[in-house]
């Protein structure tokens, strides 16, 4: 049982016991915080997987963002007697049997695929290798440079693999990037955030009850 | 990790998204249900990042990690909105008084 | 993970009474300073009471144990030393001595006479408030300054996690303490703690916007986000340090700014002000839970002067090249040893920087403080970022270099800059990777 091994299980079950927390409780307040909890907890899964950059931006978007503007939300509507909105019984149980089901339905069909096979074809961190020689000693996680340089389009985990021949024509080939799609995303974050700020904004509540 | 494989990572990843989706189905403060979301998001990004590291897929996954993570707190400052307004005019917060349309 | 040469020296007599019998010092002291890290070390180090041999397992989770222990030290004393700190400076500051009597004439043991004061007042829930929530609250905010630890090197190479998202990784976990805050206000069960918390954790995330900003400028320069780096690139003189950029000059001040907001210290403390609120989202808090709040905001001022420290004022360097001299006469250790004491003494003076300015501006009202931030520091963080990245393009173009010095300031060292990067890697990866897989 080595020390990774023992790291994963401690965050998994943290993960798995906050979803759980959050689909069960009835208090909004603390499914908010058993979503910190487990979204944290994922964070550090993903620093386990060596994702170091993907780990920081959640910690930092998700839980430091999201969960922070959830909790707002809560605060400016779950006020009083709406903090806690029961469903009936009958409901609960037929949702946990639903939830039960398929959850054995997701995981046998993952389980089922024999990823040793793929997994032996992968060196460790063959990409983040590639990427970072020369600038940085090679080091599980160490992934900042080639996201970056990715989003740049340079694809540094294949580009710097090419054979200096190139193609049938000569014509050596690069990758594209992600540079559209995080330009995109980044007009759309615009977008969305001056939607939301004038969909959301101070209007005078309806003077009528439901 | 050589000690632990991506089965036990997709599992996780499987538990998260089915208590999302029990979350989004069960829940009646609207709050409540943009967690359901969350949970569905993060549980396909850990999803993507083990197979970054355990597949051929590589860098690709890390990136779409990102673009979900991205694009995830944007929906949310949209629902939450959304939200804020049902409540304006509903004066609760909880979805299953937001019937106008039903036939 | 990375790993810790840190006061070795001071662990070694310890260990050596509880660890080894029938080995001499000497060999030990050789094999303590050869091995690369910790773990490495107590895996040839044998149990006395069995005669077994500890295990990979078992020497990784000791040596995180010690690791802990240590960025656990590094996070209590400073604060404990800055609430002394901020008592005589204030006094000072209002004509007066503050403590004087306990511990001597200074009053050196006033913080702790203060926690053993704290420690024993009574433990106090209000009937009106969310039990588990208002008793995780301060554990909260604690954790998430005390994390953000892990990445702030203390001297070349003795940081706890040499990661190449450092910087990010140590923004992301502060954003935690929103959460803290929050969880603290509402659930103490009263108004004046909701409003505290809101208007508070309001601030606290406004204010993070522009701190990461600027804390880009000299991250542009340097073309990392590797603290250790960073603040390596700003080594052999006054004239690398990143301050002494057009750009990273304002971005100091506007970071210095943004910093002491996001810790809610004065001239930005609505939120624990006495005359504001009663008290803000602390109303509720008494004796150690109330203590653990001000432990973290200590700790928190503490991070980001030593972030400013690296990321502008250069680090652990002294600026005249006595380092590099001390390193090549006395060795490395010791050139670490002076460079962490540099290192101290800079976050020190910024830290009582923060406490002068404390005592000495007036607050802002809660409007005011949403005003500069959104308005004014925003804007100014976006131009000086904009021109950071540009500086070096207009430079490339008219002169050919990226600096005006020419040094490595802007300039990529490309070879391995870490100390003992090779044994970076846990023991079952490198046996794997020496397999070929």
């Amino acid at each position: 049982m080595s020390v990774e091994t023992l790291l994963f299980w401690l965050f998994a079950i943290l993960t798995c016991g906050g979803a759980i927390s959050v689909a069960v409780s009835e208090s909004v307040v603390r499914m908010a915080f058993s979503l910190v909890l487990c979204l944290g907890s994922v964070a550090v899964m993903f620093l386990l997987l060596g994702a170091d950059f993907v780990g920081a931006t959640q910690l930092m978007v998700y839980v430091g963002g999201t969960v922070v503007l959830l909790v707002f939300g809560i605060m400016l509507t779950a006020t009083g007697p709406f903090t806690k909105i029961k469903s009936s019984g009958a409901d609960a149980i037929l949702s946990g049997l639903v939830g039960v089901i398929f959850l054995f339905i997701v995981s046998t069909t993952v389980t089922a695929v024999r990823w040793d096979d793929v997994s032996q074809r992968v060196a460790v961190g063959a990409h983040q290798k590639a990427a970072s020689h020369g600038f940085n000693p090679e080091q599980q996680g160490n992934t900042t440079r080639p996201l970056g340089l990715s989003f740049l389009s340079i694809r540094a985990d294949r580009d710097l693999k090419l054979s200096a021949g190139g193609d049938a024509n000569g014509v050596a080939s690069l990758s594209s990037g992600y540079l559209l799609p995080f330009e995109i995303v980044s007009i759309h974050l615009l977008v969305v955030l001056v939607g939301a700020s004038y969909l959301a904004r101070a209007k005078r509540r309806a003077a009528t009850s439901q | 990790m050589e000690a632990v494989g991506p089965n036990p990572f997709l599992f996780v990843g499987a538990v998260l998204f089915v208590c999302g989706v029990v979350c989004m189905t069960t829940k009646r403060n609207g709050i409540g249900v943009l967690m359901g979301v969350e949970l569905v998001l993060n549980g396909a990004s850990l999803n993507f990042v083990t197979f970054s590291r355990f597949t051929p897929l590589g860098l690709d996954g890390q990136v779409f990690s990102l673009f979900v993570i991205v694009l995830a707190a944007a929906e949310a400052a949209v629902a939450l909105a959304i939200a804020l307004n049902f409540y304006n005019n509903h004066l609760t917060i909880d979805v299953d008084r937001g019937d106008e349309l039903h036939g | 993970m990375g790993h810790v040469h840190r006061s070795y020296l001071a662990n070694f007599r310890q260990q050596r009474h509880k660890i080894v019998s029938g080995q001499s010092a000497e060999r030990m002291m050789d094999t303590l300073l050869a091995a690369n890290s910790l773990a490495e070390f107590l895996q040839t180090q044998t149990i006395p009471v069995c005669g077994c041999p500890i295990d990979a397992t078992t020497a990784m989770v000791l040596a995180a144990i010690v690791h802990v222990a240590l960025v656990g030290a590094w996070f209590g004393l400073p604060a404990g030393l800055f609430i002394w700190a901020e008592r005589k400076v204030s006094a000072r500051i209002q004509d007066r001595l503050g403590p004087t009597r306990t511990g001597g004439r200074f009053g050196w043991l006033q913080s702790l006479a203060d926690g053993v004061k704290l420690i024993q007042k009574e433990d106090l829930v209000p009937a009106d408030a969310d039990g588990l929530m208002f008793r995780l609250a301060p554990y909260i905010v604690v954790v998430a300054s005390f994390a953000a630890y892990m990445v702030l090197p203390f001297s070349d190479g003795w940081s706890a996690l040499g990661l190449d998202v450092g910087l990010f990784l140590a923004f992301a976990i502060l954003s935690l303490e929103v959460l803290g805050v929050i969880l603290a206000g509402y659930s103490s069960g009263s108004k004046w703690a909701l409003f505290g918390a809101i208007r508070e954790s309001a601030q606290m995330v406004s204010y993070e916007i522009p701190m990461a900003i600027c804390a880009l400028c000299p991250i542009v320069t340097a073309g990392t986000l590797n603290l250790t780096e960073v603040a390596q690139l700003q080594g052999g003189g006054v004239w690398n340090w990143n301050i002494l950029h057009p750009f990273n000059f304002f971005a100091f001040f506007v970071y210095f700014t943004c910093a002491t907001a996001s810790c809610k210290r004065a001239p930005f403390d609505l939120a624990e002000a006495e005359s504001e609120l009663v008290a803000g989202f602390l109303t509720e808090y008494s004796g150690m839970r109330w203590s653990f709040f001000f432990l973290a905001e200590y700790a928190s001022m503490f991070l980001v002067s030593g972030l400013a420290t690296v990321l502008f004022l250069g680090g652990w360097d002294d600026g005249f090249g006595v380092l590099g001299v001390v390193k090549a006469n006395a060795g490395s250790f010791v050139a670490n040893a002076l460079g962490l004491v540099i290192f101290l003494k800079k976050a020190s003076l910024l830290v009582c920087v923060q406490i002068w300015v404390r005592w000495t501006l007036p607050r802002l009202r809660i409007d005011q403080v949403m005003t500069t931030c959104l308005k004014y520091l925003i804007p100014i963080a976006c131009v000086l970022f904009a021109g950071a990245v540009a500086y070096p393009l207009a430079l490339a173009k008219m002169s050919g270099k990226t600096s005006i010095m020419g040094g490595p300031s802007g300039g990529r060292i490309a070879q391995p800059s870490r100390v003992g990067a090779e044994s970076v890697r846990l023991p079952g990866v490198a046996a794997a990777e020496r397999s070929g897989r």
